[in-house]
C-alpha cells in the first residue's frame, strides 16, 4: 500500500507540472467546460447565420418566383450548378434549402447555442463546480457534434445535393428521393444525436454530483434547473430518433423496408423491395423526439430570461418554487404529447383525444412559467440594459407563439391549419422572437463574464428595436396567410394556386403579402449587422468591466474572476442562501450573493 | 484542478460520478433499444398475412450464444466481487473468461450471419416461393453464391440458376418450382432434418423469377429488424469487450496505484456488460423463437 | 455493499446461483420451441408461446438487473432515473401501438374493380 500512495502522489505532482497546456490542448482539444462552451457557441452562431442565409434565399424565391437572385445568384449557380441555373432557385433547390434550414436551425444552431454553449459555460459556474463531471466526455461530445456539422454542411456540395425532404424527413419520400443527400443527413444526425446524449449524461451527472456545499436543489438558479430538465429530455427522447435514423439509413443503403409499405411505386414502377414496413412508424419515432425537442429549444432560453429578469428587476423571482415544479411537470408531460403533430395521418378519434388532452394540459405549466415571469416584473425597480430589453420582449413573443399553438393542438381546428403558414408563424414565434431573443439576451448578459468587456449599449438598442419590429413584420402576416389557406413548402409562394375566374384559391392579397414579408426578412438581416459589429468590436474595444460582477448579480457565476480560470473558483465555494436575494431588507446593498454567509447575531 | 467524487461517493447521493454516469447512459440505451423493440412489435403486428419470415433462425446456435453471454455476465460480476475481496488473480481469471465469452459470441454470430448471407429465397412469377442455396461454377470451381439479389441476375446476365431447395419448412412450404419429381421430393423429405443438401439442384430460369434475395436485411421486415438489432447489439458487445480488455491489460497498474478506482471502473464496466446481456435475454426469444 | 470477506463470498454464491437460474430459463425457452403441445403455426399456440417466452425473459432480466446490477438495493437517484426511463419507454411503446391500431378503416377489404372499401354488413343476427 505504501508504494501505491507514493506512486499516486508522484502522479499528481506530474499532473501539476503539466498545468501549462499547449495551444492545442488549451483551445482546440480542451477539456475545460468554458472553452468547450465557447467552441459550441461559435459553431452554433456560424450555423445560425448560415441557416438564416438559406432562409433569405428562400424568401427571395417566394416573393419573386423565377427571378434570379441579385448579386448572390451567380455564386449559387457556381456552387449548385443546374439546380440554380442563371441564379434562379429551382424547386429542388428550394426543397433542399427548406429541409436544411430547419435541420440547421434546430440541431446545429439553436440547441447547441442554448443548451450546449450556455449550458457548458454557465452551469458549472452557477452551481459552484470546478468543471463538468466528465471533462473528456465533454470534449468528445463537442467533437462528435463537430463531425456531424461537417457532414451536414458537406452534403450541400455533393453532386446530388443535400437532403430535400423537410427537417422531418418523412418516409417513404425521404427514402425514395434519389441522391445521397438523405444518407448524409442521416449519418450527420446519428453523430449529432450521439453528441447530445454524451452532453446530456454529463449535464445531469454534473448537476447531481458537483453542486457546491450548501447548494441545495431549491437554492439552484432557475437556469441550471432548466438545463437539468432539458438534459433529461435529450437523454430520453433522442435515442428513439437515433433508432429511427438507423432504420431509415438501412432503408436507404441496405434496401430494407422499415418505413416502406407493401405495393410502393417509385417513379411509376413497383419498387424492388420486400415492403411490409410502416411510414407511420417513422413519424411516431420522429415526433417522440420532435416534441420534447421543442422544449429543448425553449427551456434554456426561459432559464436565461428568468435570470435576467430577476437581475434587472432587483427583486426576488415571484414563485421560484412553482416555476421549478412547473418546469418538471412540463418536462414530464412533453413526452406524451407527440402525436398532436400527426392528427392528419388518419389517427383514430380515441388516440387523437388522448393527445389533444395532454397537449392542453402541457399549456398549464407553460402558462405558469410565463405568468410568474410577468408577475415578477410587478413593482421592480428596473435597470434597463440591452439584455433586459430582449428578455422583456421574449415574454410577449413567446406568449404569442404559445397561444397560437392552441388551435393546432385541437385536432378539429388543426385539420384546417395543418401544414399551412399558420404553423410556420406559430413555431417561429416560439423559436425566433422567442428562443433566439432569449439567446441574444443571454449573449449580452454573460458576454462581460466571458470576455471581461461589455457590449455597446447603443448598438445593442438599435439591434433590439429593429429586430423586434422586423421579426413581427415577418411572422405576423403569416398567421393571416395560413388561415387564408396558404400551404407551406411551396417553392413559388402559392402562385400556382392563385385565384382565377370562378376557381377558389389564394387571394391576390394573400400572395402579395409574400413580398412584404420578404422585404421585412431582408430588413431583419440588416438589423443583425449592429449585433455582428458589436460582437467583434466589443471583444477588444468594449468598455472594460470594473468588477467581476458588473450586473450586481447574486448567482455564483459572477463570484469568479473574469474570465474564470481553469478550475473556475479561486476560493472554495459554499452556498448559504437562495438564488435571487435582491433588495433584501436590512442589507446595505440591494443584492446578497449566494455565497455570502449569514451574519452571526 | 481535481473533480470531486471520482472515486469516493458523494455523501448525499451515495454515488460516485461514473456510477451515476453509466446509469444515465443506460437510461438512454433503454430508450434506444426500446424504440427498436417497439418497431419490431409494430412491424410484426402490421405485417401482411403470411409475410412475417418466421422459423428461419437456427435456435440451437441462439441458445448457445445465450449461454455464452450469461456465463460472461456471471464472470464479470465475480470479477468485481474478487476485487472487492482484494483477490486480483481471481479478478484476472474472471475477466479473461468474460472477454473470451464476448469474442466467442461475436465469432459465432459472424458465422451465423455468413450462413444467412448465402441462404436464399426465390419468389417465382407464378406466386410459388422456396428457400435454398445457389451454387455456381467459376472457372471450373464450384462456389456458393454469396449475397446475390434480383439485380445480380440481370447484372451478371445469368439465364438460369442452380437452386438447391430446402426441405419444406414453416416459412417456405415447399411449393417447388418446377415441381419436383417423386424421387426428388422423397429425397428432400428424407433429409428434412439435416442442414446439408445432398440432393441435386434444380434449374430455375431467371425469366421466371420475380424476386431473389439472400437472407439479408432487404429480404423482409423480419430480417431487417433482426439484422439491425443484432448488429447494434453486436457493436455493444464489441465495445464492451474492448473496454473490459483495457481493464484487463492495464488493470494491474491501476490496481497498484488506486485499487478503489479500478474496482469502481469494473463495477461501471460490469453494469454496461449486464445491460448488453439483458438486451440479449430479450432478443433471443423475440428473434429466434417467436 | 460492505467489504467484509464473508459477505463477498456469500454474494459470490448468490451470483453463481443466479447464473444457474438464468441458464435453466434459457433451456426452458429453448424447450418452448420443441414443445409439441405448443404449435407455433397456430394463433393460440403463438400466443401461449409469446406469453411464456416473454415471462421467462422478464424473470431472467429481473434477475440480471436485480442481482447482477444491484438494482434490488440501489440509491435513490438511480431509482428515479430508471423509473422515469421505464415510464417513458412504456409510454412510447404503448402509445405508439395504440396509435397504430386506432386507425379507422384499417384492415378494410377493397373491391378489386372499383377500388372502394367493401363495407362489412352488420353481423348476421
Amino acid at each position: 500500500m505504501h508504494t501505491a500512495t507514493h506512486t499516486d502522489t508522484e502522479h499528481r505532482a506530474h499532473e501539476h507540472a503539466h498545468e501549462e497546456l499547449g495551444f492545442w490542448r488549451q483551445y482546440i482539444f480542451s477539456t475545460d467546460h468554458k472553452v468547450i462552451g465557447i467552441q459550441y457557441g461559435v459553431t452554433a452562431l456560424l450555423f445560425l447565420f448560415f441557416g438564416f442565409m438559406l432562409m433569405l434565399a428562400m424568401r427571395w424565391q417566394i416573393a419573386k418566383p423565377g427571378e434570379p437572385i441579385p448579386f448572390f445568384g451567380p455564386i449559387l449557380t457556381n456552387i449548385f450548378g443546374d439546380v440554380a441555373a442563371k441564379g434562379i432557385i429551382s424547386a429542388d433547390l428550394y426543397n433542399t434549402f427548406g429541409a436544411m434550414h430547419g435541420t440547421i436551425m434546430v440541431f446545429l444552431a439553436v440547441v447547441p447555442l442554448g443548451f450546449a454553449a450556455f449550458g457548458n459555460y454557465i452551469v458549472p459556474l452557477q452551481i459552484g463546480a470546478p468543471d463538468m463531471v466528465f471533462p473528456r466526455v465533454n470534449m468528445a461530445s463537442f467533437w462528435v457534434f463537430f463531425v456531424g456539422c461537417v457532414i451536414m454542411f458537406a452534403s450541400f456540395f455533393i453532386p446530388s445535393g443535400a437532403a430535400q425532404f423537410g427537417w422531418t424527413s418523412y418516409s417513404p419520400g425521404a427514402t425514395t428521393t434519389p441522391g445521397d443527400g438523405q444518407t448524409y443527413w442521416l449519418v450527420g444526425m446519428i453523430f449529432l444525436i450521439t453528441s447530445s446524449l454524451l452532453g446530456a449524461v454529463n449535464f445531469i451527472a454534473t448537476i447531481i454530483q458537483l453542486r457546491a456545499p450548501g447548494m441545495t436543489w431549491f437554492r439552484m438558479p432557475f437556469f441550471s434547473w432548466a438545463q437539468f430538465v432539458t438534459a433529461f429530455l435529450l437523454l430520453l427522447a433522442f435515442p428513439p430518433l437515433e433508432a429511427a435514423g438507423v432504420m431509415q439509413l438501412a432503408d436507404k443503403v441496405l434496401g430494407t423496408s422499415f418505413f416502406l409499405p407493401t405495393g410502393l411505386f417509385v417513379g411509376g414502377n413497383p419498387a424492388d423491395i420486400s415492403g411490409g414496413g410502416s411510414p407511420l412508424l417513422w413519424q411516431h419515432l420522429f415526433w417522440f423526439l420532435g416534441h420534447p425537442e421543442v422544449y429543448v429549444l425553449i427551456l434554456p432560453a426561459i432559464g436565461m430570461v428568468t435570470e435576467i429578469i430577476a437581475n434587472s428587476t432587483r427583486k426576488p423571482l415571484w414563485g421560484y418554487k412553482s416555476m421549478v415544479y412547473a418546469l418538471l411537470v412540463l418536462g414530464f408531460i412533453s413526452f406524451i404529447v407527440w402525436a398532436h403533430h400527426m392528427y392528419l395521418t388518419g389517427m383514430g378519434t380515441k388516440i387523437s383525444t388522448f393527445f389533444q388532452a395532454t397537449t392542453m394540459i402541457i399549456s398549464i405549466p407553460s402558462v405558469i412559467l410565463l405568468t410568474c415571469l410577468f408577475i415578477s416584473l410587478w413593482g421592480g425597480s428596473m435597470r434597463f440594459h440591452t439584455h433586459t430589453m430582449f428578455a422583456l420582449a421574449f415574454l410577449p413573443m413567446f406568449g404569442i407563439g404559445g397561444l397560437t399553438g392552441l388551435p393546432l393542438g385541437f385536432n378539429y381546428s388543426d385539420i384546417l391549419l395543418h401544414d399551412s403558414y399558420y404553423v410556420i408563424a406559430h413555431f417561429h414565434y416560439v423559436v425566433a422572437p422567442g428562443t433566439i431573443f432569449g439567446l441574444f439576451a443571454g449573449i449580452y448578459y454573460w458576454y462581460p463574464k466571458m470576455t471581461g468587456r461589455k457590449m455597446n449599449e447603443t448598438l445593442g438598442r438599435i439591434h433590439f428595436w429593429l429586430s423586434l419590429i422586423f421579426m413581427n413584420l415577418v411572422f405576423m402576416p403569416m398567421f393571416a396567410q395560413g388561415m387564408a389557406g396558404m400551404s407551406r413548402r411551396m417553392s413559388d409562394g402559392g402562385a400556382t394556386y392563385a385565384e382565377s375566374d370562378g376557381v377558389l384559391g389564394l387571394t391576390a392579397a394573400t400572395i402579395q403579402s409574400n413580398t412584404a414579408i420578404s422585404h421585412a426578412a431582408f430588413a431583419l438581416a440588416l438589423a443583425q449587422i449592429p449585433f455582428i459589429i458589436n460582437f467583434f468590436w466589443a471583444m477588444h474595444k468594449g468598455e472594460k468591466v470594473a468588477s467581476d460582477n458588473p450586473w450586481e448579480s447574486t448567482t455564483l457565476e459572477w463570484q469568479t474572476p473574469t474570465p474564470p480560470p481553469h478550475g473556475n473558483f479561486d476560493k472554495p465555494m459554499e452556498v448559504f442562501r437562495g438564488p435571487y436575494e435582491y433588495s433584501v431588507p436590512g442589507h446595505a446593498g440591494d443584492f446578497v450573493p449566494q455565497n455570502e454567509p449569514h451574519k452571526k447575531n | 484542478m481535481d473533480i470531486p467524487f471520482t472515486t469516493k461517493a458523494r455523501p448525499d447521493t451515495g454515488l460516485y460520478n461514473a456510477k451515476l454516469g453509466i446509469w444515465l447512459f443506460l437510461a438512454s440505451e433503454v430508450m434506444l433499444f426500446g424504440a427498436f423493440f417497439s418497431a419490431y412489435i409494430l412491424l410484426r403486428v402490421g405485417a401482411d398475412p403470411g409475410a412475417w419470415a418466421h422459423g428461419l433462425m437456427n435456435v440451437p446456435i441462439g441458445t448457445f450464444n445465450t449461454f455464452v453471454l450469461i456465463l460472461s455476465s456471471v464472470t464479470v460480476v465475480m470479477a468485481w466481487a474478487a476485487l472487492k475481496a482484494h483477490n486480483y488473480s481471481l479478478y484476472r481469471n474472471c475477466m479473461v473468461i468474460t472477454i473470451a465469452c464476448a469474442l466467442g459470441f461475436l465469432v459465432v454470430k459472424s458465422f451465423e450471419y455468413a450462413e444467412k448471407f448465402r441462404h436464399y429465397e426465390v419468389w417465382m412469377k407464378d406466386g410459388r416461393r422456396m428457400t435454398g442455396h445457389i451454387d455456381y461454377e467459376d472457372g471450373g470451381v464450384k462456389k456458393h453464391a454469396y449475397l446475390w439479389s434480383t439485380k445480380t441476375l440481370s447484372k451478371k446476365k445469368i439465364e438460369s440458376i442452380a437452386f438447391t431447395p430446402d426441405a419444406p419448412n414453416e416459412w417456405a412450404t415447399g411449393q417447388y418450382y418446377p415441381p419436383l419429381t417423386k424421387e426428388q421430393l422423397e429425397h428432400v423429405k428424407k433429409h428434412a432434418d439435416s442442414d446439408t443438401h445432398h440432393h441435386e439442384p434444380i434449374a430455375i430460369k431467371s425469366a421466371d423469377i420475380q424476386r431473389l434475395s439472400a437472407f439479408v436485411p432487404a429480404h423482409s421486415t423480419f430480417f431487417a429488424i433482426y439484422f439491425t438489432m443484432t448488429a447494434l447489439h453486436g457493436l455493444h458487445v464489441l465495445g464492451g469487450a474492448i473496454v473490459l480488455s483495457f481493464f484487463l491489460f492495464r488493470g494491474h497498474k491501476m490496481w497498484k496505484a488506486d485499487p478503489d478506482r479500478l474496482t469502481n471502473r469494473i463495477e461501471v464496466g460490469g453494469l454496461f456488460w449486464h445491460f448488453v446481456d439483458l438486451v440479449w435475454i430479450f432478443l433471443f426469444p423475440v428473434m429466434y423463437i417467436l | 455493499m460492505s467489504d467484509h470477506a464473508h459477505d463477498i463470498s456469500k454474494h459470490k454464491k448468490i451470483y453463481v446461483m443466479v447464473g444457474v437460474i438464468l441458464l435453466l430459463g434459457t433451456l426452458l425457452t429453448f424447450a418452448l420451441d420443441h414443445f409439441e403441445a405448443i404449435d407455433l403455426k397456430k394463433k393460440a399456440g403463438m400466443l401461449v408461446a409469446t406469453l411464456a417466452a416473454l415471462m421467462i425473459a422478464t424473470v431472467k432480466g429481473g434477475f440480471v438487473a436485480g442481482v447482477f446490477m444491484h438494482l434490488s438495493n440501489e440509491k435513490k437517484w438511480i431509482y428515479w432515473v430508471m423509473g422515469f426511463t421505464f415510464f417513458f419507454f412504456v409510454g412510447m411503446m404503448g402509445l405508439t401501438l395504440w396509435g397504430m391500431n386506432d386507425i379507422p378503416g384499417q384492415g378494410n377489404q377493397f373491391d378489386a374493380k372499383t377500388g372502394l372499401p367493401i363495407v362489412k354488413k352488420a353481423a348476421g343476427k
